[in-house]
């Protein structure tokens, strides 16, 4: 569960790594363009694995322990893929306050995947987010981007279906 | 321009973006073309309206119609109704209590907030730098550069009594004087948008809806301190807010408002945006700039503080959002204007987003020394359902809660501190009787666990072990002893933590301690759980008055805990039952309860 290793294995293309290289030419002399390079490796390959984290030490100078150690610090940076549909419930206050915790626990037990994980299909992924900024929808879960709002537990089952 | 007879003002902010407002958008355009209206009806994307609740809402002008949670398949009838033969569709207007309004400025919710920093929230096209220009946009930019010496532009601020929106209330006036009496040549502004608050999203509206009000202040405060670069760190988790700030940045810059001599003044000023990557911690000022230059966002310790050395290790400052959509105001309608509200040493107005049990979900922008209960009952329509109001929480997880009984409390920076609370950045969670004290001080410091850089043992180590004793109390295995540790790790962590998350962190802890211990002692000495929240604390029984005896969850119980023959009141055994709650949910006849 601990967002410290790559469990799967890669399948980066060279397009991709030509982008990446690409971007960090144009950047990497700006100050403080570590965390901007990282986001754009992030967003091209959808997580930041070993691999994409050695391209980045290499091509900017910064050693790959301090890389790694960026890697695991923020949130938003994983260094496992997500899965096809990505399930999000929201516990920001608002949500949690409404209830969004008995609906986590029934996302969890349809999926059978902890929140921070992926199915070992990998199909599913679950998240626990902060504020999604939809409060007055809460409490609220957020299939793939569409947002269901004022949800109830018992009704987890019937919109995880339509995906399965 | 084009001269519109009437503008169809639709919100494009997160909630009801979420709520399928950019398809509304797309029906009324391709409706109106249908009906050859295009021309003298203008759709316009704005910023938030702040009644969240009843989102997606479309407001009709010139009559300022106000109509709520409105879907796809309503816009062919606004359409054919009010656009084509002038009536208004009643059955979508907001109803407050038993009135219907169709104008949203005679509903209680907005005739009771004063909209300084929200001025141009669900007003203007954030996407337009002309309507920004045509509501006084850009004019104390103007006025600054031509008029005022940077000491000049400080001593207007200083006299406004503008303090900090961001948590601490710090005076703005004097951050500006520390860094501008620094030597340069390099110095930097910097703006915290990183919205770090789990309920919280005024920041968010504001950049929103009006992300040209940041960019003009943050200019201006390049003027007073002397420096010609500005950066706005901006929550990640923000996409539509991140585009419309850099749309904004890119037409300022075209408007010449950004870059080179700006007005002709001979004045140089860029502004960049960066992205967080979602770390609470990268909200403290001095994680925010470590993170800024690229590195893991971990707190320094001060001094040295930012205004002497910051960002890159130069003079620098840091305000909050809502800070800086003040500044343009106060500069073009005079500080005195601004000090004429609010109460004591708190001047001005906050922006609160008002999230939980309560009706109007939302953000308000009230005058500051606002009691709290005008905002529950008056603004927010109170709680739903009729239940009853327990407690607010105000500032998130550095912040206190404000129980019941204290509910005349005024809203400033030092009544809520005499009670233990803080005015904090504006999130305002409101709780009923079905919230569970214990539970939300729990769920509070999962957050700085969850969110402690680390760098400090009493905040990493500290409230892990305070958290562990939560779980203890509320899993029916803690004792009174246990609470006094708590209470005594909280003074620890809270004294010698290096940075404002540890020192805050046990606030939550501390303020339910002090309004709440009755609800701790229960769940340790009788082991229950007055509002029925903490599961490891509850029993499931069924009533033998309603059980018609179906047999349904006795086949459904996983661990045959139910026992009982067909058509008689059936029984659960405590001692095997898990609390799955799968009967619960089985049962036609509602027999089954917790307590
Ligand atoms: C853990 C922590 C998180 C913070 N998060 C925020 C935040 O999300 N937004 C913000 O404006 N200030 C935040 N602050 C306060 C900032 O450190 C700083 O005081 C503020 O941005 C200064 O701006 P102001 O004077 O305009 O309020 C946080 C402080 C701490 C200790
Ligand atoms: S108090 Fe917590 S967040 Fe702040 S420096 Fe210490 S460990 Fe890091
Ligand atoms: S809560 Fe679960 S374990 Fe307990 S009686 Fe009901 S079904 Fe059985
Ligand atoms: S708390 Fe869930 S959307 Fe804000």
């Amino acid at each position: 569960m601990p967002n410290t290793k790559t469990l799967v294995s890669f399948r980066g293309t060279p397009e991709q790594e030509a982008e990446l290289r690409k971007f960090i030419e144009q950047t990497k002399d700006e100050p403080g363009s570590t965390m901007p390079i990282m986001q754009k490796a992030q967003e091209i390959y959808g997580y930041l694995p070993e691999e994409v984290q050695i391209i980045i030490a290499e091509a900017t100078g910064v050693p790959l322990t301090e890389i790694y150690g960026i890697a695991t610090f923020y949130a938003q940076f994983s260094l496992n893929p997500k899965g096809e549909i990505q399930v999000s419930v929201c516990l920001g206050t608002a949500c949690y306050v409404k209830g969004s915790g008995d609906v986590l626990e029934r996302v969890v037990k349809k999926l059978g995947c902890e929140a921070g994980s992926i199915t070992a299909d990998g199909r599913f992924s679950v998240d626990a987010t902060r504020c999604v900024g939809a409060c007055g929808l809460a409490p609220v879960m957020i299939v793939n981007g569409e947002v269901y709002g004022r949800i109830k537990p018992d009704e987890v089952d019937a919109i995880l279906e339509k995906y399965m | 321009m084009n001269f519109a007879r009437a503008h169809i003002l639709v919100c494009g902010g997160t909630g009801c973006t979420s709520s399928k407002s950019p398809e509304i958008i797309a029906e009324f355009e391709s409706r109106l073309k249908e009906n050859g209206l295009a021309d003298e009806i203008k759709v316009v994307q704005t910023g938030c309206f702040g009644l969240c609740a009843l989102g997606p809402i479309v407001v009709v002008y010139p009559e300022g119609i106000y109509y709520c949670q409105v879907k796809v398949e309503d816009v062919e009838e606004i359409v054919r109704e009010h656009m084509l033969k002038g009536r208004v569709v009643e059955r979508l207007l907001y109803k407050e209590s038993e009135e219907v309004s169709e104008s949203l400025n005679d509903t209680d919710f907005y005739k009771k907030q004063t909209r300084i920093a929200l001025r141009n929230c669900g007003v203007i096209d954030p996407e337009n730098i002309d309507e920004y220009i045509a509501y006084d946009g850009y004019q104390a930019l103007a006025k600054c550069l031509t008029e005022y010496t940077p000491q000049q532009v400080i001593d207007l601020v200083s006299a406004s009594g503008l303090r900090g929106r961001g948590g601490a209330g710090f005076p703005t006036g004097r951050k500006w004087q520390f860094a501008a009496v620094e030597k340069g040549p390099v110095k930097y502004v910097c703006c915290n948008a990183d919205e770090g608050d789990p309920g919280a999203f005024m920041d968010r509206s504001v950049l929103e809806g009006d992300p040209h009000s940041v960019l003009e202040a943050m200019t201006i405060a390049g003027y007073a301190i002397g420096s010609s670069q500005g950066y706005i760190y901006v929550r990640a988790e923000y996409p539509i807010a991140v585009q419309r700030l850099k749309k904004a940045v890119e037409q300022s810059r075209e408007y010449g408002f950004l870059g080179k001599n700006i007005f002709d003044s001979g004045f140089d000023f860029d502004i960049d945006v960066r992205l967080g990557a979602g770390a609470f911690v990268c909200g403290e000022e001095t994680a925010l700039m470590t993170s800024i230059e690229g590195h893991r966002g971990e707190p320094r310790p001060r001094p040295p503080f930012p205004a002497v050395k910051g960002l890159f290790g130069v003079p620098t400052i840091l305000n909050n959002v809502e800070t800086y959509a003040n500044i343009p105001w106060i500069l073009v309608h005079g500080p005195e204007k601004f000090a004429e509200m609010g109460s004591g040493a708190s001047k001005g107005t906050k922006v609160f987003a008002l999230g939980g049990k309560i009706k109007n979900t939302g953000l308000v922008e009230i005058p500051m020394g606002t009691p709290l209960r005008q905002v529950i009952e008056d603004i927010g329509g109170g709680c739903p359902n009729g239940k009853k109001f327990k407690a607010a929480q105000t500032g998130g997880p550095s912040g206190g809660c404000i129980p019941a009984s204290l509910i005349d409390t005024p809203l400033d920076y030092e009544s809520m501190a005499a009670i233990g609370s803080i005015i904090g950045s504006g999130g305002l969670i409101v709780m009923d009787e079905d919230n569970c004290m214990v539970d939300i001080a729990k769920f509070f410091l999962e957050f700085p666990v969850d969110e402690s850089c680390g760098k400090c043992s009493p905040c990493r180590i500290g409230t892990r072990r305070m958290l562990e004793i939560l779980n203890k109390i509320t899993s029916g295995q803690g004792t009174l002893e246990d609470i006094d540790t708590l209470e005594e790790l909280c003074n620890h962590v809270k004294n010698n933590s290096l940075c404002g998350l540890g020192q805050t962190a046990p606030n939550p802890v501390l303020s339910t301690l002090r309004y709440f211990r009755d609800e701790y002692i229960a769940h340790v000495v009788d082991k229950k759980c007055p509002a029925g929240v903490c599961k490891a604390l509850l029993n499931y029984s069924i009533d033998p008055e309603k059980c018609k005896g179906c047999t349904l969850c006795a086949r459904n119980c996983p661990v045959g805990a139910i026992t009982g023959s067909v058509r008689q009141p059936h029984e659960i055994d405590k001692s095997k039952c898990i609390k799955c709650g799968a009967c619960i949910e089985k049962c036609k006849f509602d027999a089954i309860y917790k307590a």
